[in-house]
């Protein structure tokens, strides 16, 4: 289920080309929103002195995690060398039940749908969500 | 369960019925008396059939399903997901007690149609994601929890029948 085709490469580089300029609200959203309708990711966060989802921590780890799939975009030949180090970081530090990068993932999607609902065309919509699930797998490599 | 975990296994026995907060119905009907059922319901079932290809093999009599363009233009694809939000229409108007309104749907999804009940998060995650595109900025997370917490009552109800 997580083998990119040439053409699902070619969809998500083109649509994150539209879309990457609006990295920061996107994941500032996602992550809002997962904590919202998921309230029991917020387990992860109970360092934040405020969890509420429009805190600057949650802003700021919304930037964090989109940058990191900016990042993925540039490597998606091979994610699971690219993503090698915030594997281990995932695996051992953040341990992150990995159940969670598909409930992230999702929010991720609705964010497109409400950002970009003409662009997030059904043809937009299965790739990126290879992608993001390739990507999940790729982070989830050093788990055991 | 957390309460709004919106995974497949919602319990909702028959004596435990399933608590709306006076936001949570208003926010649902609200968006039901926005949406155009005839243009949700086709975009959703589409969508899923695009997104989630394998859910094709219910709808062989369908004809024409061979690429995105084929199936949003494909009659009987947009008749059948005006149908499918008529029916959730009916959850709407018995949010008290979707379960036993939807009893024969359950029956007829398990028995006839022989829909894999995993299959119904998969179109339901479609409907938000249309529903997403429709209201925009409006679909806050705090709508986005009740309209997801709405669907799992649904998906759950759908499966309930199956034996």
């Amino acid at each position: 289920m997580t083998t990119l085709t040439a053409k699902d490469k070619q969809t998500v580089k083109a649509f994150w080309a539209k879309v990457s300029g609006k990295s920061e609200d996107i994941g500032a959203d996602a992550v809002a929103r997962m904590l919202v309708v998921y309230p029991q990711t917020k387990i992860y966060f109970s360092h934040w002195p405020d969890q509420s989802p429009n805190s600057p921590a949650a802003r700021k780890h919304g930037i964090t995690v989109m940058m990191g799939v900016g990042d993925a975009v540039t490597k998606m030949d091979d994610l699971k060398e690219g993503l090698k180090e915030l594997s281990q970081l995932h695996a051992f530090t953040l341990r992150v039940d990995p159940g969670n990068f598909k409930i992230l993932s999702h929010n991720i999607l609705v964010v497109m749908a409400v950002m970009f609902p003409t662009d997030f065309t059904p043809d937009v919509h299965v790739s990126l969500d290879k992608f993001l699930a390739a990507v999940s797998l790729a982070l989830s490599e050093k788990y055991r | 369960m957390p309460e709004n975990s919106v995974s497949a296994d919602l319990q909702t026995g028959s004596d435990k019925m399933v608590e709306w907060t006076d936001f949570e119905r208003d926010t649902i009907k609200d968006i039901f008396s926005r949406i155009e059922y005839d243009v949700v319901g086709p975009a959703a079932l589409a969508r899923c059939l695009v997104v989630y290809p394998w859910t094709q093999r219910y709808f062989g009599g369908f004809g024409n399903l061979y690429n995105a363009a084929a199936i949003k233009g494909n009659p009987m694809v947009s008749k059948h997901g005006t149908t499918i939000m008529h029916g959730l229409d009916r959850a709407v108007k018995n949010l008290d007690d979707i379960e036993n309104t939807y009893t024969e749907l359950s029956v007829l999804h398990s028995e006839k149609l022989h829909v894999d009940p995993d299959n119904f998060k998969l179109l339901a995650d479609c409907v938000t994601i249309v529903v997403a595109a429709q209201l925009g900025k409006e679909f806050t997370g705090e709508v986005q929890a009740a309209f997801q917490k709405f669907l799992a009552v649904v998906v759950s109800s759908l499966g309930r029948q199956y034996h």
